[in-house]
């Protein structure tokens, strides 16, 4: 007959109503700056930038090689390649970042900067908390906010960072060993021939 | 009893000997007038903020939420803080808009939603102009909504506003008949278009079954659908198709913003609290109580805490029912509410013509209970479905 589904519906929502005083359980909403929930491991924010070691300025291990600053889907990436070089991870000398701002309020959280970088250098943040009572300035974020150690990075994400620091640690036993190797060839080169 | 009961008509007779002694003869009645309006001024809008905060309270538990529970203990002073917010908004008004219209829609909305008041009896004595044809204003007063509606969609040069208002304007004309129509047997059985003397139809007998319109045959049918009628006039859930946030991102009020859009909320629940009260009025007994022995409560004590129960119902309705579509809607108020309301004419006509006795009780609920059942037939039939053919997607 017409209206019974009505009278059901309005007996759900009288059930929700007067449940919802009774059962603690049926109330989902996290009370937010006092309650938080754990985030989970692939979270994803806004990037910040790795260092290793404990200076972040000469640890940065971003080479300024701009792909993400050209993959980025609204281009909110803005870096300005240095002059000078300084020593990498590997111990081979490359360009730096002299500026490297992301604009926060145009970022989207793509992460596709991270996927582009060949030197796991950005990365994701999980922290959401920044607001701030200036509309422009402050929401471009600089190199030296950006930077964080990669400890911070271990611990935010245990799993990739794991995986990014063995690709590292791989590319740096080759780059060693291709050292290695022309070290020898060339002490090769130097000796004498044998004499037979 | 009669103290508290009279309280406020003995203040405004007190205030007015007061000011007999100051102001000339001539003015009393104006004075009398401005003493009787003042109050409704003072309530109304301070039962507006209480219904905006129930209201939130009320959906946000019915969807298992907290509602506003930040501003003040149990968030009672969102109200206030959404004031300040719509006062201190920048007020936008669009290049190509109408100024004139787009700015008189707002205020000419509140105006007449206050005016409908001056009918409504909130208590024994207690009606600011006891009109002979008090039902006929409240209507005639309360239809100049639907122009406003207009006015706002078509001066905001938006063609969501004008979408908005068009919708409003089909949705208005084809309610206004049912809401008329279910009070017409109020008006046939109580004889009387005056609406004190509607609710003095209504007093208390001796007997045990109470007097008001809504405990007979043709009075519950004639409230419900007065009320389905109220809720697609005052564009509320599941009739809110002229605002529709998914569909028309708000409507006729898209183009308003800060204090005109807070006018424009403050009209709308005005014309609600009104038409609410007409409907406390007409079917449940307006101040009276149910028994001789509730009279101890104060009169006016009865009014609002009906007109609060009919407001949570309201409340209710809009938390469990979805949107209805465009054709639903039309189907609905010409296929069903406009057949019944007649039916229940003739019904109430009967009711009146038989007398009393159990005949009439029996002949009346019989014929309510067929017309509905063979009307919602009619209208669950309605719907014809098809299978879905794409004609340019394959
Ligand atoms: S997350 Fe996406 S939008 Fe943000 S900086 Fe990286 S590429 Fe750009
Ligand atoms: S963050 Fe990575 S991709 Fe971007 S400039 Fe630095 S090294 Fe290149």
């Amino acid at each position: 007959m017409l209206g019974e589904g009505i009278i059901k519906g309005m007996v759900e929502t009288a059930r929700n109503f007067l449940g919802s005083y009774v059962r603690e359980d049926r109330l989902t909403t996290v009370q937010y700056p006092e309650e938080r929930e754990p985030q989970i491991e692939n979270a994803r924010q806004f990037p910040f930038l790795v260092y290793d070691g404990e200076d972040w300025e000469t640890g940065l291990r971003c080479v300024a090689c701009q792909i993400c600053e050209k993959e980025c889907p609204p281009q909110c990436i803005y870096i300005v390649k240095s002059k000078d070089k300084k020593p990498d991870y590997k111990g081979q000398m490359q360009f730096y970042p002299a500026i490297f701002d992301i604009d926060l309020s145009v970022c989207m959280s793509c992460q596709i900067c991270v996927e582009v970088c060949p030197f796991e250098a950005i990365k994701m943040d999980t922290d959401y908390e920044w607001s701030t009572p200036d509309r422009f300035a402050a929401l471009l974020v600089h190199k030296d906010q950006l930077a964080r150690p990669n400890a911070y990075y271990q611990q935010l994400h245990p799993t990739d960072a794991a995986a990014s620091d063995a690709v590292l640690a791989q590319e740096r036993a080759r780059a060693q060993a291709k050292a290695r190797a022309a070290a020898e060839l060339k002490t090769k080169a130097a000796a004498p021939p044998p004499t037979s | 009893m009669s103290g508290v009961d009279q309280l406020f008509v003995q203040l405004k007779h007190w205030a007015l000997a007061r000011c007999a002694g100051i102001l000339p003869e001539a003015w009393q009645p104006l004075v009398s007038l401005l003493l009787s309006i003042i109050p409704l001024l003072v309530i109304f809008p301070t039962l507006f903020a209480a219904m905006v905060w129930m209201e939130r309270k009320g959906l946000g538990r019915i969807q298992n939420r907290y509602g506003p529970n930040r501003v003040g203990p149990f968030g009672l002073l969102q109200p206030a803080a959404d004031g300040i917010k719509a006062l201190i908004k920048e007020d936008i008004v669009p290049r190509a808009a109408d100024r004139v219209v787009h700015w008189l829609a707002p205020v000419l909305l509140v105006t007449t939603a206050f005016t409908v008041y001056a009918v409504l009896p909130f208590g024994r004595n207690m009606v600011v102009v006891d009109l002979e044809a008090g039902l006929l204003f409240f209507f005639a007063v309360g239809t100049v909504a639907e122009l406003v509606v207009f006015m706002a969609g078509w001066s905001s040069r938006n063609k969501y506003a004008l979408l908005g208002a068009m919708r409003a304007v089909a949705q208005m004309i084809s309610y206004e008949i049912p809401l008329v129509l279910s009070t017409v047997t109020v008006v046939m059985i109580a004889g009387t278009l005056s609406l004190p003397q509607i609710v003095l139809a209504q007093s208390p007998a001796s007997g045990w079954w109470p007097a008001w319109f809504v405990f007979t045959p043709w009075g519950a049918a004639g409230f419900v659908l007065f009320l389905i009628a109220a809720n697609a006039e005052a564009n509320r859930s599941p009739f809110d198709l002229p605002e529709g946030e998914s569909e028309i991102i708000a409507g006729y009020f898209i183009e308003y913003s800060g204090f005109k859009f807070a006018l424009f909320f403050l009209g709308e629940y005005l014309s609600l609290f009104a038409v609410s009260a007409l409907g406390v009025t007409l079917f449940l007994g307006g101040w009276h109580a149910p028994y001789v022995v509730g009279e101890w409560v104060p009169s006016w004590v009865w009014f609002f805490l009906k007109l609060l129960a009919v407001l949570a119902l309201f409340i209710w309705t809009r938390g469990t029912l979805p949107r209805l579509r465009q054709d639903q809607l039309m189907n609905f108020a010409w296929k069903f509410m406009i057949p019944m309301t007649l039916i229940n004419v003739v019904i109430a006509a009967l009711w009146h013509w038989i007398g009393s006795g159990p005949v009439r009780w029996l002949v009346c609920s019989a014929l309510v209970i067929g017309a509905y059942s063979l009307l919602g037939r009619g209208l669950m039939r309605a719907g014809r479905w098809m299978p879905r053919t794409y004609r340019f997607a394959e």
